[in-house]
C-alpha cells in the first residue's frame, strides 16, 4: 500500500518561503493532479515529495512509513520530468535498465522487465536507438518507460506531456490514463493543461502560492469551488467575475445588484450574509446564452468574436466597462459591435465574499465520478 | 536584387576571414615545416640552403640515425610519454572532480577554494620553483620522474577545473536528478553520467595541458636532469654544444618529438572541435 501523507509540509530556500504549510492525503492507486499558476511551488512539492530537495519542516510518509530524510531511490519513487532527462549517451535499453542495474538485479529480470514495459508502450522497436534519433514522443514513453520498469510505488510526472503537440499530447494522455489503470499506482502529476487536470484526475488540488487552495474531485472543483481564486482557476474559458452588492436575503436565495446595475438572483447559502455586503457575482462562459430561455438577463455589447469550429467565444463589453467571455453555438452569426441580451440560470451562480470564499451553492449539479456512478448504479 | 546583397557580403566576409586565417597558419606551420624539411638534409645541405626541399644529393639520414642509435632516445621519449600521459590522466581525472565537486556541491570552503583555482590560473607556478625544489629534495622526490608529474599535475589542474566546471554546469539538472531517482550514487553519477557528457571538454583540456608539458625544458632541468630521467626536450639539449651543434640530431629528434603530440591531436581533434564550439551555439 502506498498512501502518501503530506503533514505541514513546508520549504523555503534561505529566507524566501516557498511553500506554507502543504496537508494532503493521497490513497493508494490514486490519481492527483497538482495544478496552479506559474511558480506557484507544484515542482518544489514533487521534488519534496521525490527526495531531490529537503524538506524544511513538516512530516513526509509513503505507505506509512517517514521518509524526509531517505534518498531518492529509498522511498519507492520514480519521477518524470518535464524534459525527460533521458541519458543521452545510452541506448534506450540502457536507459530503461540502467535503475534495476543499479540495484543489482539480474540480466534475465531486467531484460524482462524492459520488454514488457517497452511492449506496454509501444516501444519494443527502439530499444538499441539514441534518445537523440527518437521524437519527441517516444523519448516521453521511453522516460514513462524508465519509471515503470522500477516498479514504484508512486509515480511522479511534472508537466509531461507540455513539450509534444497537440494530437500527440491527447495521445498520450488517453495512453497515461490507461496505464494507471494498469498499474494501480499511485501518481501525482503536475499540468497547465485543464483538460488533462479534468480528464485524468481522481482529485485535482490546486495551489496557489505556496498553499492548497481545495482539493477534490475535478467536478466537485468545477461545480463547488471554495474560494474564487479556484472558480478563475478552473474551467476554460475562466470563470466571469463581476463586483456587486447584496441587494436582498430570501430564505433559499440572494437578490445580486450587480456594478452594472442589473438585479440577479444566487441560489447559495445565505447564512452570513448581510445587506449591501460587497460580494463578487461568478458566471462561466459556457452557462451564458445568446436565447432569452434563461430567467436572468444581463446586456453587454460584442467587442470581439472567436469561431472555433464547435463554438464560438463572444467577449463581451457590459455598461461599466467590466469585460466577460461567452461561450454559444459555433452557427452564431453575432458579429462585434452588436448589443445582445445574455441569459443564464440562477442555479449557475456562483457568489464570492468580500475575502473571496464562495458561498455554499445548493443547486449545482451532480458532482460524482464516473468510478463512483458506476458504483451507485450497480447497487441500485 | 536586394536579396543578392546579403549573400556576396557574407562571401567577401569570407573570404577575408579565410585569408587571414591562411595566412595565420602559414606562419604557424612555416617552422615545423623548416624543422622537418632540413631534418632529411645532410649538414652541408642544411646550410647551404635551409628552405630547399632535400633532393636525391642532399637528403640524408644521419640525423635519425645519430639519434635512434647513438644516443639514449628512446629512454628520453619514453621518459617524456609516462610523465605527460600520467600527467594528463590525473590533471582529467582530479579536474572533473574536483569541477564536479565545486558546482555540484555546496559546502564550507567552497567558494574559497574556487578563489584559489583562480589564483592557480593567473600566477604562473614557476615563480614557485625555489619552493618546489626545496619540497621536491625533502620528499626525496628530485630526480625522478614522479617529481615532474607531481609539478606538471599542480601545474594543470587550475585551468582544467575552470573550463570542466563550464561545461558541468551545462548538464542539465534534470538528469542528475534522473539519476539519483533511479538510485545510482554520487560517485557513479560522476563516472558514468557526468564524464562521458563532458568528453569533448576532457579532450580539450588534455590537448591543453600536454602541450606545454610535453615542451617544457624549465621543471625537467630543474627537478629531473640526471641521466635516465631526462625527457625529450632536455635530451636533446645534448646535441647542442657550447661551440659545435649537431643540427642534424637536433632537427631530426624534433621531428620525432613531434609525432605523438600530433598523434594525440588526431585522437581528440573531433572531440576538441566538438568541446570549443558546442556552447558557442545555443
Ligand atoms: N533553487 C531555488 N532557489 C530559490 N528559489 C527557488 C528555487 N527553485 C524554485 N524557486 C522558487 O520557488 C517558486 C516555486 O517554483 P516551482 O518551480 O515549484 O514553481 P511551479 O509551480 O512548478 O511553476 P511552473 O508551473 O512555472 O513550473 C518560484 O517562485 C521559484 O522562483
Ligand atoms: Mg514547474
Amino acid at each position: 500500500m502506498a498512501d502518501v501523507k503530506l503533514n505541514n509540509i513546508k520549504k523555503s530556500y534561505g529566507n524566501v518561503n516557498i511553500l506554507h504549510g502543504i496537508d494532503l492525503d493521497i490513497k493508494h492507486g490514486e490519481f492527483v493532479v497538482l495544478v496552479g499558476s506559474s511558480g506557484c511551488g507544484k515542482s518544489t512539492l514533487l521534488r519534496l515529495i521525490a527526495g531531490l530537495d529537503e524538506i524544511s519542516d513538516g512530516q513526509l510518509q509513503i505507505g506509512g512509513e517517514l521518509v524526509n530524510d531517505l534518498p531518492p531511490a529509498k522511498r519507492g519513487v520514480a519521477m518524470v520530468f518535464q524534459s525527460y532527462a533521458l541519458y543521452p549517451h545510452m541506448n534506450v535499453k540502457k536507459n530503461m535498465s540502467y535503475g534495476l542495474k543499479i540495484a543489482g538485479k539480474d540480466q534475465a529480470f531486467i531484460s524482462e522487465k524492459v520488454e514488457q514495459a517497452a511492449k506496454t508502450l509501444h516501444i519494443d522497436h527502439l530499444l538499441q536507438r539514441l534518445p537523440r534519433e527518437l521524437s519527441g514522443g517516444q523519448r516521453q514513453r521511453v522516460a514513462i518507460g524508465r519509471a515503470i520498469v522500477r516498479d514504484p510505488k508512486v509515480f511522479l510526472f511534472d508537466e509531461p506531456l507540455s513539450n509534444l503537440d497537440a494530437a500527440l499530447r491527447v495521445q498520450t494522455r488517453v495512453e497515461i490514463g490507461k496505464l494507471h489503470q494498469k498499474l494501480g499506482a499511485t501518481i501525482i502529476y503536475v499540468t497547465h493543461d485543464q483538460t488533462e487536470a479534468m480528464t485524468l484526475g481522481d482529485k485535482i488540488v490546486v495551489m496557489n502560492e505556496g498553499r492548497v487552495e481545495q482539493c477534490g474531485t475535478p467536478l466537485e472543483l468545477y461545480q463547488h469551488p471554495r474560494t474564487q481564486f479556484v472558480g478563475g482557476f478552473i474551467g476554460s474559458p475562466k470563470m466571469n467575475f463581476i463586483a456587486g452588492k447584496v441587494h436582498s436575503i430570501e430564505a433559499d436565495h440572494l437578490v445580486l445588484r450587480l456594478s452594472t446595475g442589473a438585479i440577479t438572483k444566487a441560489f447559495v447559502d445565505v447564512a452570513g450574509c448581510n445587506l449591501d455586503d460587497d460580494v463578487t457575482f461568478g458566471i462561466r462562459p459556457e452557462h451564458l446564452s445568446e436565447e432569452s430561455d434563461k430567467a436572468e438577463r444581463l446586456s453587454a455589447s460584442v467587442s470581439l468574436v472567436e469561431q472555433l469550429g464547435e463554438a464560438s467565444y463572444l467577449y463581451l463589453s457590459l455598461s461599466d466597462g467590466t469585460e466577460m467571455v461567452m461561450r454559444t453555438s459555433g452557427e452564431s452569426t453575432t458579429t462585434i459591435g452588436e448589443t445582445i441580451e445574455v441569459s443564464f440560470d440562477a442555479q449557475n451562480v456562483h457568489v464570492f465574499n468580500a475575502d473571496g470564499l464562495a458561498l455554499k451553492r445548493h443547486r449545482a449539479g451532480n458532482t460524482k465520478s464516473p468510478a463512483e456512478l458506476a458504483r451507485l448504479k450497480a447497487i441500485a | 536584387m536586394n536579396f543578392a546583397l546579403p549573400m556576396k557580403h557574407n562571401r567577401g566576409k569570407a573570404l577575408v576571414t579565410h585569408a587571414v586565417l591562411l595566412t595565420y597558419t602559414l606562419i604557424a606551420l612555416f617552422p615545423i615545416f623548416v624543422v622537418i624539411v632540413n631534418s632529411f638534409k645532410s649538414r652541408k645541405a642544411i646550410f647551404n640552403d635551409p628552405l630547399a626541399l632535400p633532393t636525391t644529393e642532399t637528403f640524408s639520414l644521419v640525423g635519425f640515425e645519430e639519434v635512434l642509435l647513438r644516443s639514449e632516445f628512446d629512454v628520453f621519449f619514453s621518459n617524456s610519454l609516462i610523465v605527460s600521459v600520467s600527467s594528463i590522466f590525473f590533471v582529467l581525472l582530479f579536474g572533473a572532480m574536483m569541477a564536479w565537486a565545486l558546482t555540484e556541491y555546496s559546502f564550507k570552503g567552497n567558494l574559497l577554494i574556487g578563489m584559489l583555482v583562480a589564483m592557480g590560473i593567473m600566477i604562473p607556478i614557476r615563480l614557485g620553483t625555489v619552493s618546489i625544489l626545496e619540497l621536491m629534495s625533502s620528499l626525496h622526490l628530485v630526480n625522478t620522474l614522479w617529481a615532474l608529474i607531481f609539478v606538471y599535475i599542480a601545474q594543470g589542474l587550475p585551468l582544467a577545473v575552470y573550463i570542466l566546471s563550464e561545461f558541468i554546469k551545462q548538464v542539465p539538472k534534470e538528469l542528475k536528478e534522473a539519476a539519483r531517482c533511479d538510485g545510482v550514487s554520487e560517485i557513479k553519477i560522476f563516472f558514468t553520467i557526468i564524464l562521458p557528457l563532458i568528453r569533448p571538454a576532457m579532450a580539450t583540456v588534455a590537448v591543453f595541458t600536454m602541450i606545454p608539458i610535453w615542451n617544457d625544458l624549465w621543471f625537467p632541468l630543474i627537478l629531473a636532469p640526471s641521466d635516465g630521467n631526462q625527457t625529450i626536450t632536455l635530451g636533446v639539449q645534448q646535441f647542442v654544444g657550447q661551440y659545435v651543434t649537431d643540427w642534424n640530431s637536433v632537427l631530426a629528434s624534433l621531428t620525432l618529438a613531434i609525432v605523438p603530440v600530433l598523434i594525440l591531436y588526431m585522437i581528440f581533434s573531433r572531440q576538441l572541435i566538438r568541446g570549443l564550439t558546442s556552447g558557442a551555439v545555443k
